[in-house]
């Protein structure tokens, strides 16, 4: 167009493209889930801090496992729980890498808690991403270590009875009781400002490592509806209402030391 | 290091490991193999390599799984129980096709057991351990000089082959000391490893994985790893030999059991029993062929193990009826004597050769 010469060049009216850490694909994951917005946050933060062809990602067993889908980055899976001593060994091996794990609360908090206390506990230089949705979604929406009191599942189908199935786990509450780690976080995506914050977050457990801070654990609390058993957006308030409250929000480690 | 030193077989296997490269260690405490831990934790520091004692042996696999990703070489020790925690580990090292030296200094079973030496992992080595359809390479050492030598080689092997190997091998051969030289040369060459996680820095994204939802594509996946275990029968099966040449009655142990067997294949030889010994180096794959092929030639052949008769079903499968099989094991951290084999050779050796235990 003719007028085009007065306009500003094409590239500059972009305000908002894909990143380029993310490949260009539909994700398999239900509509409503959050590991989608994870992913994404994952790869801006890799695209922000250009450590994108240095970051080798830690996938296990679970919805998370079919990260090497859309991160466009290395990645090996690991087996169920085993993240931590699988992003672990990377590490050891490859100090000046990039390592993150990316799980969820069955593999972090249940079947893999001694990898993850003890991944913390030395102090690890990793990223650990948990992804907390209070159920086990890829298996069906089982019970898990942060399903909340009264919850109904198909494995607590009256509702989690804490007299009999325990309370919900708080990971960062626990792991803040640990000398070693670095920050501890946990946000929400429970709209644009969580999300917003979420990213931030990542934004600090990777650049600290990039630093060689330490180990950073970012609990996101995130919807799976179809296990919720409710619409994506009641899911939505679901994280508001009945997570938020059992699982507070906030930075419990900042530069190593607790917040009080 | 003096060349020609004393050392315990778990040390020999810890030096061997630092002189084949092994660049990381993961451990957790369990007798019999624990010098070895203390061995890397003392050495691998100081070679500027990774040492953790790791909070589980299923952590340590996992951490040499990290390790290997790399393309870094990378070992964990542990005896029965714990190997037992690893075949999870050991499965998908196996369906990724991963390089790793794991080692199984075996002690008394089933369950908590015992601490004395025993071969009865046989089975869990050599048929998978973990589940799918996998093997893992598996190697027995029978001295000190072999835990060394043998160790280097697992390297160079799971390198080759890209698949895990074991050394598989008892808690006598961990403790007992003994003179060896230690291995001067360079570390076995590594293969380049295009496959290992490094950054996707100027190449496509690499993935590890064993997921394979795809029935097509997991069918696929397996064809492939058979076609690999193929080769490795037909390239790698290992045995040594001792008196076979004229041999009517054959023993066949390996590791200690195998220490045994000779000291009583040579007192039948001072009795004028033409007696031989075949020892078994590569456990999986098993020396089958020629096996087979002595069977057509003795009378009989007796099996001697430190379990209730583990490998006796490898060498019933390559016998068949060729030739009359027996036993002699012992169980629970027991050690077969010398004599016990002695009399069984003996029994062998009668002109009908029959009564056979197996």
């Amino acid at each position: 167009m003719s007028t085009s010469r007065s306009r500003p060049k094409k590239a500059d009216r972009i305000i908002y493209r894909r990143p380029l850490s993310l490949v260009d694909r539909p994700t398999h994951f239900c509509p409503g889930c959050g590991h989608g917005t994870a992913h994404k946050l994952i790869a801006e933060t890799l695209d922000i801090l250009k450590i994108r062809e240095k970051t080798i990602g830690v996938a296990p067993v679970g919805c998370a496992v079919m990260a090497y889908h859309y991160l466009n980055c290395d990645i090996s899976e690991a087996a169920h729980g085993r993240t931590p001593a699988v992003a672990t060994g990377i590490k050891r091996c490859q100090p000046d890498r990039i390592v993150f794990s990316y799980q969820g609360d069955g593999d972090l908090a249940a079947i893999g808690m001694a990898e993850t206390i003890h991944a913390a506990n030395r102090g690890e230089n990793i990223t650990v991403v948990f992804v907390n949705n209070s159920v086990y979604g890829m298996t069906g929406g089982q019970m898990a270590p942060t399903t909340l009191n009264g919850q109904k599942t198909a494995t607590s189908p009256c509702g989690r009875d804490s007299r009999s199935m325990g309370t919900p786990i708080r990971i960062c509450e626990l792991l803040n009781t640990l000398e070693s780690p670095w920050h501890i976080e946990r946000v929400a995506l429970d709209g644009p400002a969580g999300i917003r914050k979420a990213r931030k977050a990542l934004l600090t457990a990777f650049k600290g490592q990039m630093e060689g801070k330490g180990y950073s654990l970012i609990e996101i609390l995130s919807p799976c509806p179809v296990h919720m058993r409710l619409t994506p957006r009641e899911a939505v308030r679901f994280i508001k209402e009945g997570m938020i409250p059992a699982f507070p929000l906030g930075v419990f480690r900042k530069e190593g030391k607790p917040v009080t | 290091m003096r060349n020609r030193v004393l050392m315990n077989g778990n040390d020999a296997i810890g030096e061997g490991a630092i002189r084949a490269g092994c660049h990381a260690y993961f451990g957790y405490p369990i007798t019999p193999q624990n010098e070895l831990t203390a061995y890397m934790a003392k050495y691998m520091p100081e070679h500027g390599r990774v040492f953790i004692q790791a909070e589980s042996e299923v952590a340590a696999i996992n951490m040499v799984f990290g390790a290997v990703v790399t393309g870094k070489r990378a070992m964990t020790s542990s005896s029965s129980p714990g190997i037992s925690l690893k075949q999870e580990g050991l499965s998908y090292l196996a369906a990724a096709e991963l390089p790793a030296v794991i080692v199984n200094v075996q002690r008394g079973g089933p369950g908590l057991g015992n601490i004395a030496p025993s071969q009865a992992d046989y089975f869990q080595a050599t048929k998978g351990g973990g589940h799918g359809d996998y093997h893992l390479i598996v190697l027995a050492p029978n001295s000190v000089q072999e835990m060394h030598d043998f160790t280097i080689n697992a390297f160079a092997l799971a390198d080759r082959y890209r698949n895990p190997v074991m050394i598989l091998t008892d808690g006598r051969l961990g403790q007992m000391m003994e003179p060896l030289v230690l291995y001067k040369g360079p570390p076995p060459k590594s293969p380049p490893k295009p496959w290992s996680l490094t950054g996707a820095r100027n190449r496509k994204p690499n993935h590890i994985r064993s997921l394979l939802l795809d029935v097509d594509a997991l069918e696929e996946r397996n064809l492939i790893l058979q076609a690999k275990y193929k080769t490795i029968l037909n390239e790698l099966v290992g045995f040594d030999e001792y008196l076979t040449q004229d041999a009517q009655v054959l023993a066949i142990a390996y590791g200690s059991s195998a220490r045994i067997a000779k000291g009583a294949v040579d007192q039948a030889r001072a009795k004028g029993i033409k007696a031989g010994l075949l020892r078994p180096i590569t456990l999986w794959p098993f020396p089958r062929a020629r096996i087979r092929q002595l069977a057509a030639k003795v009378k009989g052949i007796l099996v001697v193990e430190m379990s209730a008769g583990q490998m006796l079903e490898d060498v019933q499968l390559a016998v068949g009826e060729r030739s009359p099989i027996a036993f002699e094991g012992r169980m629970g951290g027991a050690v077969p004597e010398a004599s016990a084999v002695l009399t069984a050779l003996q029994h062998l050796n009668k002109p009908t050769g029959k009564g056979a235990r197996s």
